[in-house]
C-alpha cells in the first residue's frame, strides 16, 4: 500500500529525514514511535504530500506521490492531481483540526459533498453511519467546541472515513487528549483495524496500542529507521541500544 | 485549632457600611449642569431656526440625496469588499509578482487622501476624451509593421461613462478596496493553518478550501472592522462634493443652506441625517456579527436550541 525508498526531506539546511525505506502492506497496521524531532510526523505528512520530499521515491497504492514519472524524468503534479490522490488517504491530526464553524455532521459531510460531488441526502446518510461507527450519533448537531477532546478526535476520524480512504494516517492522535479520554479514541482505532481491516500508519506514544493492534513497529530516531519489526519483539527485546534507551524512558 | 473542627454553623450574612462614592455625585452634578446649558442653547439660540430646518430637511431633493448616499455607500462597499478579497488572496499568493502587485495597489490607494482621489477622478475627463476597447498598443504595433491598424470595437465618450456618480463610485470603491484588503488579509491569517491542512488532506482544492473553510472562519475577524468601514464610508460620501456628485445628501443640504443664507440649520440637519443612518447600520452590524460567530463561544446550533426548547416545554407539563 505504501512503499518508501530512500525518502529524504530537509527544512532549509536541516535534514529531518535521511533515507527512509519501508513497506506497508494492505490491511497492515504500522506504528511509528520515536523521540520528538525524530522525523516520524514529517514522514507521515510526506505520505499524503503535505510535505514535499527532496529525495527518494514514495508510492501509495502503486502511484508515485507528488510526481509523475516519464522515462527517467520526474514531473511535479498539479495541485488538482495531488488533491485527487489525497482523497484516498485519510488523515487524523494531533490537534483534531475540525472545522469549528460546522457541526459534527457538517464536518463529516463537507468533503463527500464538495469534493466527491455526492448528493446531500446520500452524504447525510453515510455521515450518520460513520458517526455511529465512532459512537457519536447523538452529537451530530453539536459544534466542535461543545465536544470533549476525545469526541472531537472521534469526529475527525469519522470525517476522514467519510471519504472511504484506502489508507489512514494518524499523527499522534491521542497526544493532545486528557489521559481519561485516550481510551475512547484508541477503541475506535482498534475497531477500525480489527473489524474493517483498514490499512493504517500510526505515529504514536501509546505502546500498549502498538503492542496489541500493530502488525509492525518502527522506531525512528534522528531521521532514520533504527529498528523495525514485530511490536512484541521490538518492545520486549529491542536489538539496538538507541531503541533500548528510548524504551527504558517511556515504558 | 479547635475552631476548625467545630460543626459549621451557617455564617451570618454581612451587613457592612458600603464604601461611599462622593466622586460620582460630583460628576452627576457637573454633567447635569452642562447638559442643561446645552439644551438651553438648543432651545433659545435663534441661529438653530428649528422650524426652518424641519421644513427643509425632508424636501424631495434632500430625500433623493439620502437615497444617493445610501446607494453610493452600498455600491462602493460591495465593490470595495470584492476588490479587498481578491487583493488579500493575491497578497497571500506564493507567486511573487501577484503578491507584489497587490502590495503596490494597497500602498498607492492608502497613501492618497480620499478627497484628493475624488478630485482626481472628477477630472478624469482631462486624461482622455474617449475610452475605447481593443487590442492594447494597436496603433503603435500598426506603425511598427507599416499598416494602419485599428482594433477598437467599442468607444465611449468620457462624459458619458465618467459621470459624477461613476467617478465618485470609482474613487470610493478603489480606495475602500485597499483598506478591505488589509482587513481580509488579517482575517485569513487569523485562521489556524491546521484548518487548511485538514482541508487539503480531505482532497479539497485551494479555492474550495478558501471559500468553504477559511473565509467563513475569517469572517468572524473581518465583519466587525468592515462594519466600521461601512459607517466610515457612509460619512465619506459627503466628500463626493469634490467630484462633484450633485445629487448627494450633503451637497443638497449645503445647497439649500447657501441659497437661503440659513447655513447653520442645514448643517445641523446633515448631522441628524448621518446620525440616523449610522444608527441603522449599527443595528445591522450587530446581527451580522452574531451570524458569523457560529461555532465560537457558548452559542448553540439551531438544532440544539430547538431540542432544548422542546425539552423545556416537555418538562413544564
Amino acid at each position: 500500500m505504501v512503499k518508501s525508498e530512500g525518502v529524504r526531506k530537509s527544512f532549509g539546511h536541516t535534514e529531518v529525514l535521511k533515507g527512509i525505506n519501508l513497506v506497508v502492506m494492505p490491511r497492515e497496521v504500522m506504528c511509528i514511535i520515536g523521540p520528538s524531532g525524530s522525523g516520524k510526523s514529517t514522514f507521515l505528512r510526506c505520505i499524503n504530500h503535505l510535505e514535499k520530499i527532496n529525495g527518494g521515491r514514495l508510492w501509495v497504492d502503486g502511484e508515485l506521490v507528488g510526481y509523475r514519472q516519464k522515462g527517467d524524468k520526474l514531473y511535479e503534479l498539479k495541485d488538482k492531481e495531488v488533491a485527487a490522490h489525497r482523497r484516498d488517504i485519510g488523515m487524523v491530526f494531533q490537534r483534531f483540526n475540525l472545522f469549528p464553524h460546522l457541526t459534527a455532521m457538517e464536518n463529516v459531510m463537507e468533503a463527500p459533498v464538495k469534493v466527491k460531488g455526492e448528493s446531500k441526502a446520500n452524504a447525510r446518510r453515510a455521515a450518520e453511519e460513520t458517526l455511529e461507527q465512532v459512537g457519536l450519533s447523538d452529537k451530530s448537531h453539536a459544534f466542535p467546541n461543545a465536544l470533549s477532546g476525545g469526541q472531537q478526535q472521534r469526529v475527525a476520524i469519522a470525517r476522514a472515513l467519510a471519504m472511504r480512504p484506502k489508507l489512514m494516517l494518524f499523527d499522534e492522535p491521542t497526544s493532545a487528549l486528557d489521559p481519561e479520554l485516550v481510551g475512547e479514541v484508541l477503541d475506535v482505532m482498534r475497531r477500525l483495524a480489527l473489524e474493517i481491516g483498514m490499512t493504517m500508519v500510526v505515529v504514536t506514544h501509546e505502546m500498549g496500542f502498538a503492542r496489541e493492534v500493530g502488525d509492525t513497529l518502527v522506531f525512528m530516531d534522528g531521521g532514520v529507521i533504527v529498528e523495525a519489526g514485530d511490536p512484541k519483539q521490538v518492545l520486549t527485546s529491542p536489538q539496538h541500544e538507541r531503541t533500548q534507551a528510548f524504551l527504558s524512558k517511556v515504558l | 485549632m479547635a475552631t476548625t473542627t467545630r460543626p459549621a454553623a451557617p455564617p451570618e450574612s454581612i451587613e457592612a457600611v458600603p464604601v461611599r462614592h462622593p466622586g460620582r455625585w460630583i460628576a452627576v452634578v457637573v454633567i447635569a449642569i452642562a447638559a442643561a446649558m446645552f439644551v438651553n442653547m438648543l432651545l433659545t439660540n435663534p441661529a438653530f431656526n428649528w422650524s426652518f430646518m424641519v421644513d427643509n430637511m425632508f424636501l424631495p431633493n434632500v430625500l433623493a440625496g439620502v437615497r444617493t448616499t445610501l446607494v453610493m455607500t452600498v455600491l462602493s462597499m460591495v465593490i470595495g469588499v470584492i476588490i479587498g478579497i481578491v487583493l488579500a488572496v493575491m497578497r497571500l499568493s506564493p507567486n511573487p509578482i501577484v503578491s507584489t502587485t497587490a502590495w503596490v495597489y494597497v500602498w498607492f490607494f492608502r497613501a492618497i487622501p480620499r478627497i484628493v482621489l475624488l478630485f482626481l477622478f472628477g477630472n478624469l475627463g482631462i486624461l482622455y476624451q474617449r475610452y475605447e476597447l481593443g487590442v492594447p498598443f494597436d496603433t503603435q504595433i500598426g506603425n511598427l509593421i507599416g499598416i494602419d491598424l485599428n482594433t477598437r470595437f467599442l468607444g465611449l465618450d468620457a462624459r458619458t461613462i465618467v459621470t459624477g456618480f461613476m467617478a465618485g463610485l470609482l474613487g470610493l470603491a478603489l480606495s475602500e478596496g485597499a483598506y478591505m484588503a488589509e482587513i481580509v488579509r488579517a482575517g485569513i491569517q487569523s485562521v489556524d493553518p491546521g484548518q487548511g491542512e485538514a482541508a487539503s488532506a480531505l482532497g479539497m482544492s485551494r479555492a474550495l478550501t478558501m471559500r468553504r473553510i477559511v473565509l467563513p472562519q475569517a469572517m468572524r475577524v473581518i465583519v466587525p472592522p468592515t462594519g466600521n468601514e461601512t459607517i466610515a464610508m457612509l460619512k465619506d460620501t459627503s466628500l463626493l462634493l469634490a467630484v462633484p456628485v450633485t445629487n448627494e445628501l450633503f451637497f443638497q443640504l449645503q445647497g439649500i443652506g447657501s441659497r437661503t443664507f440659513q447655513v447653520f440649520p442645514m448643517l445641523v440637519a446633515a448631522c441628524l441625517w448621518y446620525l440616523a443612518m449610522t444608527s441603522v447600520l449599527m443595528v445591522g452590524q450587530y446581527f451580522l456579527e452574531r451570524r458569523y460567530s457560529r461555532g465560537f463561544g457558548a452559542r448553540l446550533s439551531k438544532e440544539q436550541r430547538a431540542l432544548q426548547e422542546a425539552q423545556a416545554a416537555g418538562g413544564a407539563h
